[in-house]
């Protein structure tokens, strides 16, 4: 119990950037992200190059050859072409096109083809319609909406590598410091990496339109100190806490069709569709980012869900006043 | 105007009825008048698309705003984009081809006068299918609802499960219905210029117009296939039973993206290769010089057709395909940029040793050229896949598409209504309001779309209805929606411009331009024969010929 | 500028462009091949991965008798359509009818076929992918076979009410390039889901 309340950090007690903009594909803080960066930079040299020569001529031919009283009688020379021209205009953007290819192809093949070492953090990712699930298989934990992952030291690094699924429709997981985004689609495994740089939160979101309020499907990563992530992973690791005081709220919760949707590990709630609330206390957010973790936000979320988030999944409760608070004062106690 | 004998009364001289007017319209098979058809009818989505396209903007204004819900905003983006490729774009390119492609080509009507006018009245049933849906389709919250699964429509969002009623059906028919139109208009282009040409006009003497919509045509026969084949395999997914893109029964989600942009890579191109063919009418008209290479912008489209129907899973480099496939989409999306960029040389060649005079067709094509050389090195940029895989589903490439959709096709497509209105009315466009039309259209373009791309490379995915504030998006956001609010305006001129000058004109005649093709010997409006001999040429520019007969192209043929 | 100051410039002394009924079917023919590219490409895709449920090799029969009678069809209507052009009406009228009636017994088999295995084997189109990917592909085919015959038909009618005459074979020719078409599908259909995919 005492171990889990030195988890209970509030929420903005965690290092948050002190730059800005949160999410710039320019401040890549992990290596696929930087090796993207790199490459981009490349990228973007050579058809910066590309656009002033283009551009220049293009200027430089609407002026110099506008007409004017001078020549306004008479046609200009009836040119068709030069084949040696068209020659040199061929073979420069073919050696282009060679560089730039084999450049991003070394990219591809570093990023997309990176063996998994020894001590990587594994999560099996699964998109739902409108919210993240995260399983840890070999720390036995489930989580949802906010991932929490250990920063990796280059010297000895601790990637995180991320096998992604679906359990309906397509989504796109997208941290843009950290990595490029990879689709999660049902029945198609995907997998990716990142090894963030430095601890911190990183924002980011589903990429993928999949259906109503695929806006709010936010993500959250915390990058954690290997101290911090192991005290989170213990504390995730606890089945949940069961304080007497909360009795009739999770009466109320037992008995309503929450069970149905959701788990809350040790008691005889058990459902798939809807995130864990086991832990439900160690995030900032509810509804994948939709609001605040506040008692007033849980209890609007668990009365009138389409006020925080139109066309989610979750359907008003309908319960009474009674009923609602004591399962909102349930939920407060699930640390 | 011409004192020709030949020349019967056009458009506007006959007194009769309105009613037999219509009905002439209505029933006709004539090639201009279908031409004019799906031109207008092109304007009419256009100003639809447009007001979808304000309504998107308005809600993005800034975070967190409510203008419309998140349903609505989804079928918004669903409608804009579905109107604007099929229903804009792709009819108002088919009414130019339609117009134009007999009257360059000295024939007298496309090779299928009746199979052109039904491909017409199908495109117009999907056009009316698709935006029925707002009254028609029927599903679990109420009667009433557009498409909003995105113009994509990707599995398995459009199965029954996650899209109940009908809205889904409603995209998937006008589609399918359209998509049998297109291929009809596609059989009748190749027919007509594969067997309508008038003596002497060997395919290497063909208008370049000719040549490049002879191109799309052939595309269209196969990249909007697999599209009718997807769509008859989710209508059997949907009504069947079948498992086609069905997950549950080991379908494959992937396999609709690959039919899907198998067809969507080869349609962009379809879309911009028409508007390559305004430009090379013009632009050499404009600089007074022919156009710079011929025979190799000739080859560089035919090279453009082959390689775009390579390139199709670059749309899906997000998708989780191997590093080989990634590498392979990468290298064939480089390589397709060649034969393009090449084009573009090839229009500054023409311009270049010429006497360039800017009324508005050559300042929309000196647009055209500006925009369309960032929108191809914006899509370079993203066809170094791990650079896609932070830019794609982002505004970045929604700014990339728009920038070669609104800068590109739009500006070519303003281009060749200020060249030929003249020939299709018998009056000159106003260049006064043509210069309005284009200069606050030029300044909301770039406000939108250049702004548009920062958003993306901050983080900002696409069809979301909303975002958070402290991202640094909304000052952003907000610059593009006034920008699209200017471009609006300068529509409306344009519109304004089309009608006032119907009725208020200066008279054209023949050739306002000083144009060297056969559709310049016309009067303006053609009569309904076209021509009351049939033309017989030695060149590429049989008028240039003629007004130059101290130094004829025919010399050099 | 009048039109007719153009023809100052000479005729060539031949210009023979191609006929635009073939040049028109060759492009339908050109589009209606990616379709069915695409139905192949799914069949293909999807052959193995069922999850359940019969088998290609379970339970397709490889069906000779009506195929050969489908390729014969193609044989048939060619000679018809050189009986025409010879002006030989008999001939023609035979060797059409001909062929209606082997493309018939082809569409008569296929359902045959379609009702053994839904009745002895319990293969809808909804039953697993093979299903799906099977009734498809081969449905199509099935339905350009039958707007081939409709087509057939009505120029039969026109035949016999004495309409069709040597002046029409080219346009015969067109119809019989369409014919010829729906063959050429059957045999990669064929070949895929009845050879390969078992």
């Amino acid at each position: 119990m005492f171990a889990l309340s030195s988890v209970l950090l509030p929420p903005r007690a965690v290092a948050e950037h002190s730059h800005s903009p949160l999410t710039s594909v320019f401040s890549p803080e992990s290596t696929p992200a930087k090796s993207i960066f790199d490459l981009s930079i490349f990228v973007l040299s050579i058809t910066g190059i590309i656009f002033v020569v283009v551009f220049t001529l293009l200027v430089y031919s609407i002026l110099k050859f506008r007409a004017n009283s001078a020549n306004a009688d008479r046609e200009p020379a009836q040119v068709y072409g030069s084949n040696q021209i068209e020659m040199a205009w061929t073979i420069i953007p073919i050696l282009i096109v060679v560089v730039l290819f084999l450049a991003t192809a070394r990219v591809i093949h570093a990023i997309q083809d990176a063996p998994e070492p020894v001590g990587a953090v594994e999560v099996t990712t699964i998109g739902h319609q409108y919210w993240w699930e995260f399983r840890y298989p070999k720390l036995g934990i489930v989580a949802a909406n906010e991932l929490h992952v250990p920063v990796s030291d280059p010297s000895r690094p601790t990637p995180t590598f991320l096998q992604l699924l679906s359990a309906d429709t397509d989504h796109s997981f997208w941290i843009p410091e950290l990595a490029g985004k990879t689709d999660l689609i049902p029945n198609h495994p995907n997998r990716m990496w990142m090894d963030p740089h430095r601890t911190g939160i990183f924002l980011g979101q589903c990429a993928q339109y999949c259906g109503a309020q695929h806006a709010k499907m936010l993500l959250r990563v915390s990058v954690d100190s290997p101290q911090d992530f192991e005290a989170w992973v213990r504390g995730q690791q606890q089945l949940a806490v069961q304080d007497p005081s909360a009795m009739t709220g999770r009466q109320v919760f037992e008995h309503t069709a929450c069970i149905n949707c959701h788990t809350v590990s040790g008691t005889p709630a058990d459902g798939r569709f809807g995130p864990d609330l086991t832990h439900l206390m160690s995030r900032t957010t509810i509804a994948a980012g939709a609001a605040e973790n506040t008692p007033e936000n849980l209890r609007l979320w668990i009365q009138n869900p389409d006020k925080i988030k139109p066309g989610s999944l979750m359907p008003a409760m309908k319960l009474g006043d009674a009923d609602l608070d004591a399962v909102v004062k349930y939920m407060e106690t699930l640390r | 105007m011409s004192s020709n004998a030949i020349t019967i009364q056009g458009l506007e001289v006959e007194e009769k009825p309105w009613v037999d007017s219509l009905h002439q319209w209505v029933t006709t098979v004539d090639h201009k008048r279908l031409g004019v058809l799906y031109i207008l009818y092109a304007l009419v989505f256009l100003l639809l698309g447009g007001i979808e396209a304000l309504i998107i903007r308005i809600q993005l204004m800034h975070s967190h705003n409510n203008f419309v819900s998140p349903q609505l905003f989804n079928r918004m983006f669903t409608m804009h984009g579905t109107t604007m490729i099929f229903f804009v774009a792709m009819p108002i390119l088919f009414g130019f081809a339609n117009y134009l492609v007999p009257l360059m080509i000295g024939a007298r009507d496309m090779a299928f006068p009746r199979l052109n006018a039904f491909s017409f009245w199908l495109s117009a049933l999907g056009g009316f299918l698709l935006y029925f849906s707002l009254v028609g389709a029927n599903g679990l919250y109420g009667a009433g609802n557009a498409p909003d699964v995105g113009w994509w429509a990707y599995a398995p969002l459009t199965a029954r499960a996650f899209s109940p009623g009908h809205s889904t059906d409603y995209w998937t028919l006008a589609l399918l219905v359209s998509g049998f139109g297109s291929i009809g208009t596609a059989i009748n282009i190749i027919a007509t210029i594969l067997c309508l040409r008038c003596p002497g006009m060997k395919l290497n003497r063909m208008p370049l117009l000719v040549w490049l919509n002879l191109v799309m045509a052939g595309m269209l026969l196969i990249a909007i296939t697999p599209l009718s084949a997807a769509q008859i395999m989710l209508l059997i997914d949907r009504y069947f039973g079948g498992h086609f893109f069905d997950a549950q029964a080991g379908g494959s989600a992937v396999l609709w993206m690959h039919f899907f942009w198998i067809f969507g890579h080869p349609e962009v191109y379809v879309l911009i290769i028409p508007c390559f063919a305004f430009m090379s009418e013009i632009i050499p008209v404009f600089s007074r010089k022919p156009i710079f290479g011929y025979p190799v912008m000739v080859a560089a489209t035919v090279c453009i057709a082959f390689v775009s129907l390579s390139v199709w899973a670059h749309h899906m480099f997000t998708v989780g395909m191997n590093s080989y496939a990634n590498s392979f989409f990468t290298i064939t999306t480089m390589a397709v940029g060649i034969p393009t960029g090449i084009k573009i040389f090839n229009w500054i060649g023409t311009m270049w040793g010429g006497r360039i005079q800017f009324k508005t067709p050559m300042l929309f094509s000196i647009g055209f050229l500006f925009q369309f050389l960032i929108a191809g090195l914006t899509g370079i940029m993203m066809a170094a896949a791990p650079f896609d895989w932070q830019l794609s589903l982002s505004y970045f490439v929604v700014a990339h598409f728009h920038y070669v959709i609104v800068g590109g096709i739009l500006f070519a497509l303003f281009a060749a209504f200020y060249y030929w209105y003249p020939k299709i009315t018998g009056r000159m466009l106003s260049e006064r309001l043509g210069k309005w039309h284009f200069w606050l259209f030029l300044i909301g373009f770039h406000l939108t779309f250049d702004v548009m791309h920062i958003p993306g490379l901050l983080g900002m995915p696409r069809r979301i209805y909303t975002y958070e504030p402290g991202r640094d998006w909304d000052t952003l956001n907000l610059i593009v929606s006034i920008g699209a609010f200017i471009q609006a305006i300068a529509i409306l001129v344009f519109i304004w411009n089309l009608i006032s000058s119907y009725f208020n004109g200066a008279k054209a005649g023949n050739d306002p331009w000083d144009a060297w093709t056969l559709e310049w010997s016309t009067s303006s409006p053609p009569p309904a024969y076209n021509f009351a001999t049939v033309p017989v040429v030695a060149s590429r520019r049989p008028l240039w010929d003629l007004k130059h007969p101290e130094d004829p192209d025919s010399l050099y043929d | 500028m009048s039109a007719a100051a153009i023809s100052v410039v000479e005729m060539p002394k031949t210009w023979t462009l191609p006929y635009r009924g073939k040049v028109a079917m060759a492009c339908l023919i050109i589009a209606e091949s990616a379709i069915f590219t695409i139905f192949l490409v799914a069949y293909l895709f999807y052959l193995g991965k069922s999850l359940t449920g019969p088998t290609p090799r379970e339970v397709l029969e490889t069906p000779i008798f009506f195929t050969i009678c489908l390729l014969s069809s193609s044989i048939t209507v060619h000679f018809a359509g050189k009986s025409l052009e010879r002006n030989n009406h008999p001939a023609f009228l035979a060797l059409w009818s001909l062929t209606i009636i082997l493309g018939g017994l082809f569409l008569f088999g296929t359902g045959t076929e379609w009702h053994r295995l839904i009745y002895e084997h319990g293969l809808t189109i909804s039953t697993n992918l093979f299903g799906t990917t099977y009734y498809s592909l081969v449905g199509l085919h099935a339905f350009h076979v039958s707007a081939g015959l409709i087509m057939l038909t009505v120029v039969l009618i026109f035949a016999l009410a004495g309409r069709v005459h040597e002046d029409q074979a080219r346009r015969i020719d067109v119809l019989a390039l369409y014919w010829h078409f729906v063959d050429a599908v059957w045999v990669v259909v064929f070949t895929v889901a009845y050879i390969v995919g078992r």
